[in-house]
């Protein structure tokens, strides 16, 4: 039977990603897409390949190289009933935007009572030789602007059940999707419908003596410290925590006061970056169960370097994460 | 163009109500900047004061399922819009009962339902979403325009280019328009752009535009009579650059000591109700005891206006919290 081999079979990161646009624009003829080179030439990382003459050029509309003019006119599409998901090409172009995504989108439903239902899909990250016009991690930029949601899945299940979530839901959504991650990570995956809910963490290893709490391509980093402890007792308890905006501060918390240690992951860089907002709460709200210094593995506050070294140096590996564990299983 | 002799086509009552709009807005906004001397406004105040006809002209052009994303001194097309003088005063004094419930200002009001996009003071950030809701109504297949524009400040933004020139390449049925009131707060024209009309900004993208009298109500409802059609034939969108003159300061603190006084004086003969009382004439629509009558109605409108704002409660603090996001789309 068909579906019986498709529910065995591999799906990488970017096939998720593939199909739940595919599977959205079938179920609700409002949701459509926007973006540079996603027609004939299938978008950069070809995750719109054969969508153009699948559903026409009215559903997925390659537009000018305008950042700013696309994604506001997704937000008026949006307010007008439409479900519009744009294409960034890389997550870093979206500075180009910025305004319009945090000066319209995110403030509109507080200001005038407007809803803005839209998607931001954006390829963020490193470890692929992008440069620092190609590897930025800019959630930092959006996690500081009320009004957004932030997911950025780490998985092919999260990745299709998390874009799914996405559109469905009545605000607009920055996904950041992991470039690094689009053809190296697969997985199953079931055959109905489903959806990863926006606000959940997920618990991706199950540990007792730190938490790591991190997001996107380093949580697959954090799995294979994790894996390389195991030797020394030391058991990691590896926290996705999926969705940005709204943090799942349950989770984070009852991980926290289960090992008492923690380890801050990730790829942006350190200084105002994610890591520091949970430092703060876990100081603010978990201070008593703490029973070693927090620690925070990031890049340094340097933009995305080019050369390999450089940028193997800049990135955060395994043995960071395995030394600063040692360091604080001891402490 | 003899505007006198084109004007009879527009229906003598389309003419009288435009005029009681111009009334009505003028009304209104002396008022408020009466009130915002009495320090009794919250915040800021721009007005359209000596402009009233850009506004109240292209919204007497558009139906009713059109949708308006206004410039910040379209007041007359909130009022055609429906938004009662109660409650746009309300949302000056920051009341509850203001279209933003206190969250936001001044001319910074909007609502869907009666197709009236929310101002974003990042002038021309509302034209790319204007292009995207002319998008929807394209993909659709609906026979609705938008109408929407900034001023000469406004067109030196990339949104604004960028926003004509994703209309133009997929013909959407949106007009844009600029008021070209030759002053962006303190700089004039001339250091805003080394070519002397705006109009031919849109040369660039395709698109027609016209420049039109943006003190002659009649003149600014057929050229956007004109622009309307052109979108909803399906043929895109047009440019129409309003050429006018801001009589009051950026806001109602500014003094603008930097505007020479003749030319003030020059454009106050050019005054846009003025101008529309003596077309009315011309047309034989209306005479003198006519006008004084619209001018007591509009005031007692705002009065009414001006007792519901005063009346009306003020937000409590936590109200802040609520509406950051929202939980259901599917309203509109």
């Amino acid at each position: 039977m068909v579906t019986t081999a498709r529910a065995t079979e591999e799906v990488s990161y970017l096939e998720a990603i593939s199909q739940a646009l595919d599977e959205e624009m079938a179920r609700d003829e409002r949701v459509f897409l926007m973006g540079e080179d996603i027609g004939t030439y299938g978008g950069a990382f070809k995750i719109t390949e054969g969508f153009l003459q699948k559903y026409g050029e009215w559903r997925v509309l390659d537009t000018p190289l305008a950042e700013s003019g696309f994604v506001g006119a997704a937000i008026g599409a949006a307010m007008m009933g439409l479900r519009p998901v744009v294409e960034m090409q890389f997550a870093d172009f979206i500075s180009c935007a910025f305004d319009q995504i945090t000066e319209v989108a995110a403030k509109n439903h507080y200001r005038w009572g407007a809803a803005v239902p839209m998607v931001i899909r954006a390829p963020f990250g490193g470890g692929v030789h992008g440069g620092p016009f190609h590897s930025e991690c800019p959630e930092g930029w959006f996690f500081h602007s009320p009004g957004l949601k932030l997911v950025a899945p780490s998985t092919p299940y999260d990745a299709k059940g998390l874009l799914k979530a996405a559109i469905r839901d009545p605000n607009p959504v920055i996904y950041f999707e992991h470039k690094f991650l689009y053809r190296r990570i697969k997985s199953a995956l079931p055959n109905e419908d489903f959806v990863v809910p926006i606000g959940k963490a997920d618990v991706k290893r199950v540990g007792n003596d730190i938490s790591i709490i991190t997001y996107g391509a380093m949580v697959h980093l954090a799995l294979d410290a994790a894996q390389a402890l195991t030797e020394e007792g030391i058991d990691l308890e590896v926290v996705d925590l999926r969705t940005l905006i709204p943090l799942d501060k349950e989770t984070i918390y009852s991980s926290v006061r289960k090992t008492s240690k923690v380890i801050l992951l990730h790829e942006d860089n350190k200084t105002g970056g994610i890591g520091a907002e949970i430092a703060a709460l876990l100081a603010e709200d978990c201070f008593d169960c703490l029973d070693g210094p927090i620690v925070r593995i990031a890049p340094p506050d340097t933009p995305v370097p080019f050369s390999p070294p450089l940028e193997e140096f800049f990135l955060p590996k395994t043995s960071d994460i395995v030394s600063a564990a040692r360091k604080l299983a001891a402490y | 163009m003899d505007v006198a002799a084109i004007a009879k086509e527009i229906k003598r009552d389309d003419m009288l109500q435009m005029y009681h709009y111009l009334r009505l807005t003028r009304a209104l906004e002396d008022r408020v900047t009466a009130l915002y001397r009495q320090g009794r406004i919250v915040g800021g105040v721009y007005t359209s004061h000596g402009m009233e006809a850009i506004a109240v002209g292209y919204a007497s052009a558009l139906e009713r399922d059109d949708v308006i994303a206004p410039y910040h001194r379209d007041m007359g097309a909130f009022l055609i819009r429906g938004f009662t003088t109660g409650e746009i005063l309300a949302q000056y004094l920051g009341k509850r009962t203001g279209p933003t419930k206190g969250k936001d200002g001044n001319v910074h009001m909007g609502d869907l339902r009666r197709g009236v996009f929310g101002f974003v003071s990042h002038l021309a950030d509302n034209l790319p979403v204007a292009a995207g809701a002319a998008l929807a109504f394209k993909m659709r297949g609906e026979s609705r325009v938008v109408f929407t524009g900034t001023g000469d400040g406004g067109s030196s933004r990339g949104d604004f280019h960028e926003a004509m020139n994703f209309a133009a390449v997929r013909k959407l049925p949106v007009v844009f328009f600029c008021t070209n009131n030759q002053y962006a707060y303190s700089t004039p024209l001339r250091l805003q752009m080394a070519i002397p009309n705006v109009v031919d900004r849109s040369k660039a993208y395709g698109m027609p535009g016209e420049i039109v009298d943006g003190n002659d109500v009649a003149a600014v409802y057929l050229a956007a009579k004109r622009a309307i059609a052109i979108a909803r034939e399906g043929k895109g969108p047009t440019f129409l650059e309003f050429k006018t003159m801001r009589m009051h300061g950026h806001s109602e603190h500014d003094p603008a000591k930097y505007v020479p006084r003749e030319l003030l004086e020059d454009w106050k003969q050019k005054d846009p109700i003025l101008k529309a009382e003596r077309l009315l004439k011309e047309l034989g629509y209306g005479e003198e005891s006519y006008f004084q009558r619209v001018a007591e109605q509009v005031k007692s409108e705002v009065e009414a206006g001006v007792e519901f704002a005063e009346q009306s409660p003020l937000p409590e603090g936590p109200e802040m919290l609520e509406g950051v996001f929202a939980d259901g789309a599917d309203s509109y």
